[in-house]
């Protein structure tokens, strides 16, 4: 049933093989075009210089993937260093201490520090927290009551302070209020300053001296340019940083900026701000936030799904199981699913490159080979647990029962039970060569 | 003490070059550096310095129109010296944002100037400068609050009427930016006002239904007015990568942007994005911010700026 099909399959990949291992010369068109994307997103330059030349240096030798052009392959290793070095922190709040817990956002003038306090004051208290929000920006005209209508909007509560104290006074004496009336965790806004402005950097640090914050947050601009590492840079010199928000995450920017700070500070993003409403703060996701710097996403998306089905972790499970000869009708169901979640094969085979018209024309094969796989599926999926289980128990009237529940004929289910124990046959045959055989055999099914 | 001590005025190259220094330092460093001992201009040399302006926010598209030029005159021995780079460069950015030096005038009573731009560019904060200058030029000034969204937003540009000393308009915070705007025409054509300045609430270029609502106010400001009694005054922070070209094209679609306003000069941001929006849209830079006080906002001038900068 499936000899036509995967004969075909196999002619396709059959196409793409041959490309051995990734080398400077099959790579370094596509290093080029990833540079240029990264700087078209803002990522900046030396970040880029050192992160092409350690993605090169590594992928080197990589065996190219069957199902993949050596071009795809580095795109897929680029795109999984990116969200390994976005994400691989954990972006929980830290709010271990002894309440009330502090936490201090800052950052540039217009970053969007006050509005995201709300949102982090909201945030928390849809945690079961009680936030008390600290407005600490006594030079911006009316920064206190914007804060105060954000309090008021929100229906939580806002320490009253006004332009002629002092920051540092401000925060200790909102502390102390917390402590006495129960507020657990002390939100505190700070004025938006540059980073070489050195008088008020220093304020920033006695602030937080004097209130021992468990989270200092840095606020950026997901627009900011080159700039985006030094800024960070001195921010995270000053005050070591705990984490980092990323806002205006709704507009257009690329977003190079958070790979910048993420690599120049080695904190950890935590939220992304995503409209101006109060409750758009998000946990961050590094693996859009990868595919957005690279702007590569309907590349992205067809190497996912080339390879997403046969992962190596499923591959050895499934290896332990044929070596135990324990391979159930289930499992068979499982690896047809997996196939069919490519999509349909047709617009799998459409989207790879190095495929012949011809062969993309031949829509109907590809369609009647989906139809046989989801019949199996459908007549494995009415058989029980025991049944798929143990194929052995599959007496005539079992076999009326599951046809009749399928809306399919005996012979229908006979043969995808033989089709099972052929497959089974052959897997533990090919559990011989190993792993890396058999996830060849499947890649290249 | 309310506001802070306004410093001993400085002249005005002084000012702009304190400024725009770390922004001179940054490249004219890297640039000396970068040429120092060598003679040809080779391949290497071409590609530091492709780095070098990429890493002041000029964009890889402009940067390589660059690049091609200098190549262009190497290959003609027009350029052979690697020590006259630099001026070579300068003269090409400085053809490039020559025609971006035209500075703002006030030809029609009442004129109104529409500040748009994205959130947190400093929008309400330059509105503050401007209307400080113009009426110390002896211009009657009417401030107008249409950004009636973000809170306290009002009573932050209510603040600078007050240090400006003013005329001052506005409504219930959520009310209808356009009633604003109509107020203050109305207002400012019964009471003889020169100029009014209207602030907008910030919004991203990518709302669809706030860049509507945008549309809307000056709809209404063009119909009360008159087209050339209008300037649209799209402001821009000196510290966004590319992404301000997207705010640009979009802006300019959707209303027309008249003139632009770079703010934030005065960090370590070199605002290089300018250079490359110049190239494309040919829309005048009107002022540049190099700081919190309220002489800190200049009128554009491309050879200062390119002065300032190498």
């Amino acid at each position: 049933m499936f000899d036509n099909l995967s004969d075909k399959l196999h002619g396709v990949f059959k196409k793409l093989k041959g490309h051995g291992k990734l080398t400077e010369s099959n790579i370094k068109a596509t290093l080029r075009e990833v540079k240029l994307a990264l700087l078209e997103a803002d990522v900046n330059f030396k970040v880029v210089k050192s992160f092409i030349d350690e993605i090169s240096q590594k992928a080197l030798g990589e065996e190219v993937i069957l199902s993949l052009t050596p071009a795809q392959q580095i795109i897929k290793i680029i795109n999984e260093e990116l969200i390994h070095i976005m994400g691989d922190e954990d972006s929980d709040l830290n709010l271990k201490a002894v309440p009330p817990v502090g936490i201090m956002l800052v950052g540039l003038q217009g970053s969007g520090k006050t509005t995201t306090c709300g949102k982090l004051a909201n945030y928390l208290r849809k945690h079961g927290k009680s936030p008390l929000l600290v407005p600490a920006d006594v030079y911006r005209p009316a920064a206190i009551e914007q804060l105060k209508t954000l309090g008021k909007q929100l229906d939580i509560p806002v320490f009253d302070s006004n332009i002629k104290q002092n920051p540092v006074k401000i925060c200790k004496a909102a502390k102390d209020f917390a402590l006495k009336n129960a507020y657990d965790v002390c939100i505190i806004d700070t004025a938006g300053r540059l980073h070489i402005d050195e008088k008020l950097m220093a304020e920033l640090k006695s602030i937080k001296k004097k209130v021992g914050p468990t989270e200092v947050l840095f606020v950026a601009d997901a627009m900011t340019g080159q700039e985006a590492v030094n800024i960070a840079k001195t921010f995270d010199d000053i005050l070591d940083i705990t984490g980092v928000i990323l806002t205006k995450m709704d507009g257009d920017a690329r977003g190079g900026a958070a790979l910048s700070i993420k690599h120049i500070t080695g904190k950890p993003i935590k939220f992304i701000g995503v409209g101006e409403k109060l409750n758009q703060l998000e946990k961050f996701h590094p693996d859009r936030m990868a595919s957005q710097i690279l702007g590569m996403g309907d590349m992205l998306s067809l190497i996912e799904k080339a390879q997403n089905v046969f992962d190596e972790k499923r591959a050895m499970a499934l290896e332990k199981k044929i070596r135990k000869n324990q391979f159930t009708i289930g499992d068979f169901k499982d690896q047809l699913q997996q196939m069919m979640k490519l999509g349909s094969l047709e617009s799998i085979v459409k989207m790879m490159p190095g495929v012949s018209k011809k062969m993309k024309n031949n829509a109907q094969d590809f369609k009647d080979g989906e139809k046989d796989i989801k019949k199996t599926i459908a007549i494995i999926c009415s058989m029980t647990t025991e049944e798929r289980n143990r194929c052995e128990i599959l007496n005539g009237s079992r076999r009326k029962r599951i046809a009749k529940g399928s809306g399919t004929t005996v012979t229908d289910v006979n043969k995808v039970i033989k089709q099972y124990l052929e497959t089974r046959k052959v897997m533990q045959k090919f559990s011989k060569l190993g792993i890396k055989g058999l996830s060849r055999l499947k890649r290249s099914l | 003490m309310l506001f802070k001590a306004k410093p001993q005025k400085k002249g005005f190259f002084s000012r702009l070059k304190e400024g725009l220094s770390m922004t001179r330092d940054n490249i004219v460093g890297k640039l000396d550096r970068l040429v120092f001992g060598k003679k040809k201009i080779d391949a290497e040399l071409l590609e530091e310095l492709e780095e070098l302006l990429i890493t002041s926010d000029l964009g890889v598209k402009t940067v390589q129109k660059l690049i091609a030029s200098v190549e262009d005159k190497v290959s003609r021995k027009l350029l052979n010296d690697a020590s006259e780079l630099k001026n070579t460069l300068k003269e090409d950015i400085y053809q490039i944002l020559a025609g971006d030096e035209k500075p703002l005038e006030i030809t029609k009573k009442p004129y109104l100037v529409m500040v748009i731009g994205i959130n947190g560019v400093g929008k309400t904060t330059t509105i503050g400068k401007l209307a400080s200058q113009l009426k110390a030029e002896g211009k009657s000034v009417l401030l107008a609050a249409g950004d009636t969204f973000r809170a306290a937003a009002i009573e932050q540009l209510e603040i600078w009427s007050k240090r400006a000393d003013v005329g001052f308009i506005r409504q219930a915070q959520n009310s209808d930016p356009a009633a604003v705007i109509f107020d203050a025409i109305a207002s400012a054509k019964s009471r003889g006002i020169d100029v009014i300045i209207a602030d907008t609430a910030g919004r991203l270029h990518t709302k669809v239904n706030l860049m509507e609502e945008l549309k809307k106010l000056f709809k209404i400001a063009r119909r009360e007015l008159g087209e050339d009694h209008i300037e649209t005054l799209l402001v821009l922070d000196a510290t966004t990568g590319q992404n301000a070209v997207s705010q640009v094209k979009i802006f300019h679609k959707e209303v027309g942007i008249t003139g632009l306003v770079v703010t934030k000069l005065d960090g370590t941001a070199k605002g290089g994005v300018i250079v490359g929006i110049a190239d494309e849209f040919k829309i005048p830079v009107r002022y540049i911010g190099i700081g919190e006080q309220i002489d800190d906002l200049r009128v554009f001038n491309a050879q200062d700026f390119v002065d300032a900068l190498f």
